[in-house]
């Protein structure tokens, strides 16, 4: 075969233009429906909770405790402030213990350290919530002897950790590498480029990583049956035993009576909104990064 | 540091008495001495060893890939944070080698300032603390200092008159050239008593250029300059003394006007008068 003279002559008439549309159309068609296929559960669920969970809201629900069924059933006040009270906890712990093991594995690539780190992170990440909980109860509830806020919280900082520790490190890996070497060049210290101008630079991510883990610890159940071991009780110390909307959803959609299983859609409407509050409040707080 | 001998130019016979005061009054700065940089097994530069003399411009040239950036962050530790990257033999900072075990790399590049091939304005900050970070960051928290430092050092980089109504904007907000000179006035700020720049001029307009070269006649009062750069009329223009790379080699050495009108080297001829590379 001769080589063509010029590659204009090889290129088709018109290149092709009516197929590639065709085409483009096809591709478009085939994105929207796949987008509706992976939205519409999130949409089921969501619509599910709002529908149910507003027909029991109300004042008494949102400010009162426990109470028997026969006697009107009570509110969740108890849950919802032992869930906050244990999720800032956990936050503050998981989120700083995240976050400095994501500077340091971002920042420190070399550190000797880092390799059992990330091992321990993964494996952390890879455990099941349920054994987190069997673990904080083997060191903390068991000697001690009892059920506790603390032992709850430091269940649910175990679960924060590995997922606001991976978020940082990513985000971290995002910031380009001529701001650290600027930094450096200019004679700062290491530690002071990477506070002062890598992890500004990713403020908005940091964030977004330590909501994701505060979201994801919110809706544990299951490490808190043997570490905060629930309450029927409004208490604000986190040394006693301590109920959570998680519990709360989990013990009365359980429970026999129709007033209980309402109840528990109510709670999960009041913690997915609490959550929702709590992500809008950290896009707020972080809206000059953007 | 006297007694060390300027490295030895044979001036052509008919050289201007001026330039010979010069060569004899020289002190190196830095030095390098058979300098080799690998990145893991490829080879960067080679068995460099040159001076760079104090209060002078030294201009590095050579065809791209030859290894003028990699020599130039031989000479800040700019290496260390490129974990392939290995360093064989000397970098002296006024005849001590900055390599040497113990020697604290914040402390060299608090001298030696640098100014990046792509300019790399920090990108969450505004214009004016992209120039003033280098203070602010060491402690400096004086307003009056700080306002005075980044008007002086923005005037320096001819930029000035174009940010002085939008300093509150972000850096990344300015064109490439803009942005080229707000990383050279911020590099100037904390007043390095060396300076490495990486084709400083490479986005800037021809009155730009002329600002910056006449800058940084004036700055070698003060300080000492290497300079990375393509264009042989700017390096011609700006550079007492010039290096010639290729290939990770220095090729040759010299005064820039003797390797400018009498090249030793074949290779180094053919470059400058455009023959090659
Ligand atoms: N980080 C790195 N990893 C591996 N090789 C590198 C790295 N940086 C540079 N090199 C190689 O080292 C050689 C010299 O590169 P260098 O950047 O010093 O060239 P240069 O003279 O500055 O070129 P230019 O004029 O294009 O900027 C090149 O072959 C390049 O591919
Ligand atoms: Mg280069």
């Amino acid at each position: 075969m001769t080589p063509p003279s010029s590659i204009a002559s090889v290129i088709p008439k018109g290149g092709n233009l009516r197929i590639r549309r065709v085409w483009n159309s096809v591709m478009l068609v085939l994105l929207v429906l796949g987008s509706i296929v992976v939205v519409s559960p999130l949409i089921a669920v969501l619509g599910a909770v709002l529908v149910n969970g507003l027909a029991t809201i109300n004042w008494a629900f949102l400010t009162q405790e426990f109470r028997p069924v026969t006697e009107g059933g009570g509110g969740v006040w108890h849950a919802i402030v032992g869930t906050l009270l244990m999720n800032l906890l956990a936050l503050l712990i998981g989120g700083l213990l995240g976050f400095a093991g994501g500077v340091l594995l971002s920042e420190y690539p070399d550190h000797p350290i880092n390799p059992y780190l990330r091992t321990i992170s993964d494996l952390l990440n890879g455990l099941p919530a349920l054994l987190k909980g069997l673990v904080i109860y083997a060191i903390i509830v068991l000697p001690t002897g009892m059920f506790s806020g603390y032992a709850g919280a430091l269940a649910l900082a175990i679960i924060l950790t590995p997922i606001v520790l991976r978020a940082t490190e990513g985000v971290l890996q995002l910031v380009p590498w001529s701001v650290r070497e600027a930094g450096l060049a200019l004679g700062l210290p290491r530690w002071r480029v990477i506070i002062s101008l890598v992890i500004p630079a990713a403020t908005a991510g940091v964030v977004t990583g330590l909501m994701l883990g505060f979201a994801r610890a919110a809706g544990e159940a299951a490490p808190l049956y043997f570490t905060a071991g629930g309450s029927q009780f409004l208490n604000f110390n986190l040394g006693q035993q301590t109920e959570s909307l998680a519990l709360t959803i989990f013990k009365y959609a359980n429970e026999p009576s129709v007033l209980r299983q309402e109840q528990a859609w109510g709670a999960a409407l009041i913690l997915t909104i609490m959550v929702l509050i709590a992500s809008l409040l950290a896009r707020w707080a972080t809206r000059k990064y953007n | 540091m006297n007694e060390q001998k300027p490295y030895s130019v044979s001036l052509p016979t008919g050289q201007s008495e001026t330039k010979l005061t010069l060569a004899e009054g020289l002190r190196p700065r830095m030095e390098t001495r058979g300098l080799s940089v690998y990145y893991g097994k490829k080879m960067g530069v080679r068995n460099v060893s040159m001076p760079i003399y104090a209060n002078t411009v030294t201009a590095l040239i050579g065809p791209s890939g030859c290894g003028k950036t990699t020599f130039l962050r031989a000479l800040n530790r700019m290496h260390d944070l490129t974990p392939i990257a290995r360093i064989e033999g000397e970098a002296l900072l006024d005849g001590q080698n900055i390599y040497a075990p113990g020697v604290d790399a914040v402390e060299i590049r608090r001298k030696i300032g640098m100014v990046f091939q792509k300019p790399n304005p920090f990108p969450t900050l505004t214009i004016y603390d992209n120039v003033a970070a280098g203070l602010k960051l060491m402690g400096v928290r004086r307003r009056d200092v700080l306002d005075e430092a980044v008007e002086r050092s923005l005037t320096q980089a001819v930029l000035w008159d174009e940010v002085k109504d939008r300093l509150r904007a972000p850096g990344m907000s300015l064109s490439g050239g803009q942005q080229q000179r707000l990383c050279i006035a911020r590099a100037l700020t904390v007043q390095p008593e060396v300076l490495l720049m990486d084709e400083p001029t490479s986005a800037l307009d021809p009155i730009s250029t002329q600002s910056i070269e006449d800058l940084l006649t004036e700055l070698k009062k003060h300080v000492t300059i290497a300079i990375v750069t393509h264009n042989m009329q700017q390096a011609g223009r700006v550079s007492d003394f010039t290096g010639y790379f290729l290939l990770g080699d220095l090729i040759e050495f010299g005064p820039t006007n003797q390797l400018f009108t009498n090249p030793k080297d074949a290779h180094t001829e053919a470059y400058i008068t455009g023959r090659f590379g």
